[in-house]
């Protein structure tokens, strides 16, 4: 048996990660793929907690930003080196997700969408109104990021570390989806009574899914930050957890690499349509719902005949 | 084995079990059974802790299990199906069994991620006895189909491995041949008969009659929450009582 299992999708997205930058012109498409890079982190995570768990969270896009705000905050104001900060952000989120998992994750349904909801609106008011730490609704700059004494300023650095963290992350949770544990998480999604008829912890499991997926929005809200170099409320919007959800849902919901597919999509449409001016949400807001109605499994479902995505859609 | 002492239940006004004790011996089968609405569920659910008893004591071999979680009591050796089918749809044949082995295998965090070799192992080692079980039941040639394009009867059958797969020492079985063939009943039938070669205890609730004649060691009677009578199925047969609440007191 091999050691190192690498699945068909992810070796295609590989090639096709090395094969992007051969098309970069310029400094904003790289810009748009990196930005995508990064959303498709965030919604790798979202995918495992409402996808495979089948739990929402309409909070995510809070997540990350308070995340990104965290690691901005120790860095620029306690002076500590970027590693330490993103890694004292993972630690802090991952015990607030646990602590908050708790309560929240015994709502359901629609009371699980309201409760994130508010906990995603009080995080925008904490950073919004904490002048003196987060710059207010004017946000703040953030250093640039130093990785080990070297300073990561191209573009093409970015892409790499992006591109590299994102198959990473792919790999990490391909494995853990096709293990017990995500057997398990499935399970909860499909009947939570059966789960716990054989003897699964079900408010455990959706916590630690939750931890997860909230440590993973945070590592990518972090770097987003350091690559943008500013940081504002809007990254921790309640749009941006929506368009979180929408990534998700459009992508495939419960499809690993849907993730990417929903991600790049919906953060390279606006920019697409930046031509139609007044018109660009009005197109947006259409192709959304078009796609939604004549492929309900999401854009990922397209590649089925070809036998990418994941195994566990096959029937 | 167990021991139930004086369960109470009430819902509102409805006192859906009351004041209801009864013991199972190891290794027999025990059937519970009564008119719709007498509290069999209801007892179930309050035995593996999805209801909180308001009064009474279930004794496991001498320990107290009363309100244990319906999760925690799979460690102690107790596994139940539902009267309304309770599998993963989504998920395969194999897989809904794997789900009763995973109480054995590792779901350390790092282990998963990285696809430790002890992951590989577990998945390997079960996956042998997953569809060892599913032979059992005679659907190993299903076992990459997703469940929810298997039928009904299968899946009932199906409900009944996962449960063993935990390697319960007592099932709780909540009519497992409800609403199927009399084809399919002799079928879930057989399979509990060989579940007690094992020396698995077995309380089943159950309305097919002749199943629970032909099938259990003793019988307890329950109507409106309380204990009607209790026997072997001989005496439970020629019990006048019995008689009564199941056809009426036949004075029109």
């Amino acid at each position: 048996m091999k050691t190192l299992k690498l699945s068909r999708s992810l070796i295609i997205l590989a090639v096709i990660l090395i094969l992007i930058p051969f098309f970069m012109s310029n400094d904003f498409y790289y810009e748009i793929v990196i930005v995508a890079l990064f959303n498709s982190m965030i919604v790798i995570g979202l995918n495992l907690l409402m996808g495979y768990a089948g739990q929402i969270s309409l909070a995510h896009g809070a997540f990350a930003g308070l995340g990104g705000y965290i690691s901005a905050v120790l860095v620029g104001h306690f002076g500590l080196p970027p590693l330490v900060s993103i890694g004292s952000a993972l630690v802090f989120m991952a015990l607030f997700a646990y602590i908050i998992s708790k309560p929240i994750l015994k709502l359901s349904g629609h009371y699980l969408a309201m409760a994130t909801l508010g906990i995603g609106v009080i995080i925008t008011i904490i950073l919004n109104s904490e002048e003196e730490l987060t710059g207010g609704a004017d946000g703040m700059s953030v250093e640039s990021l130093t990785l080990f004494g070297f300073e990561l300023s191209e573009s093409w650095q970015w892409y790499l570390l992006a591109a590299l963290l994102l198959l990473f992350i792919l790999w990490l949770i391909e494995n853990l989806i096709d293990s017990p544990l995500g057997r398990i998480l499935r399970s909860i999604h499909d009947s939570e009574k059966a789960s716990s008829s054989v003897g699964v912890d079900v408010s455990h499991y959706k916590s630690i899914v939750f931890v997860i997926s909230v440590v993973i929005a945070t590592l990518a809200g972090s770097l987003y930050a350091f690559f943008s170099g500013f940081i504002s409320p809007q990254e921790a919007s309640f749009n941006h957890s929506i368009e979180l959800v929408v990534m998700v849902v459009l992508g495939g919901m419960g499809r690993l690499y849907g993730a990417v597919v929903g991600a790049f999509i919906l953060t390279a449409l606006p920019q697409l349509l930046t031509s139609f001016e007044e018109y660009q949400t009005l197109i947006y807001g259409s192709i959304i719902i078009l796609v939604m109605i004549f492929m309900p499994k999401g854009v990922i479902s397209l590649f089925d005949r070809f036998d990418m995505g994941s195994h566990h859609a096959k029937s | 084995m167990l021991k139930a002492e004086y369960l109470t239940k009430r819902f509102g006004g409805v006192t859906a079990v009351d004041d209801f004790s009864f013991r199972v011996k190891k290794g027999t089968i025990h059937a519970i059974i009564g008119p719709n609405g007498a509290g069999k569920t209801t007892l179930v659910n309050m035995i593996t802790g999805v209801y909180s008893c308001d009064e009474g004591t279930v004794w496991l071999d001498g320990a107290d299990i009363t309100n244990t979680a319906t999760d925690q009591l799979v460690y102690r050796g107790v596994c139940r199906t539902f009267q309304h089918l309770e599998v993963c749809g989504n998920m395969t044949a194999l897989e809904n069994i794997l789900l009763g082995f995973d109480r054995y295998m590792t779901k350390n965090l790092m282990q998963v991620c990285f696809r430790s070799k002890r992951v590989r192992e577990d998945e390997a080692r079960y996956t042998q006895r997953a569809l060892h079980l599913l032979d059992l039941i005679g659907i190993a040639s299903h076992a990459h189909t997703k469940v929810k394009n298997l039928s009904y009867g299968i899946l009932k059958k199906l409900e009944i491995i996962r449960a063993l797969a935990t390697s319960p020492e007592l099932i709780l079985l909540d009519e497992p041949v409800a609403g199927l063939n009399p084809k399919e009943t002799a079928e879930v039938a057989a399979l509990i008969r060989t579940l007690t070669k094992d020396e698995v205890t077995i309380i089943l609730i159950e309305h097919d009659m002749r199943m629970v004649m032909e099938l259990s060691d003793y019988i307890t009677v329950m109507n409106f929450g309380k204990k009607l009578a209790e026997g072997t199925p001989k005496e439970i047969r020629d019990n006048p009582e019995v008689i009564k609440a199941y056809l009426g007191s036949g004075s029109f």
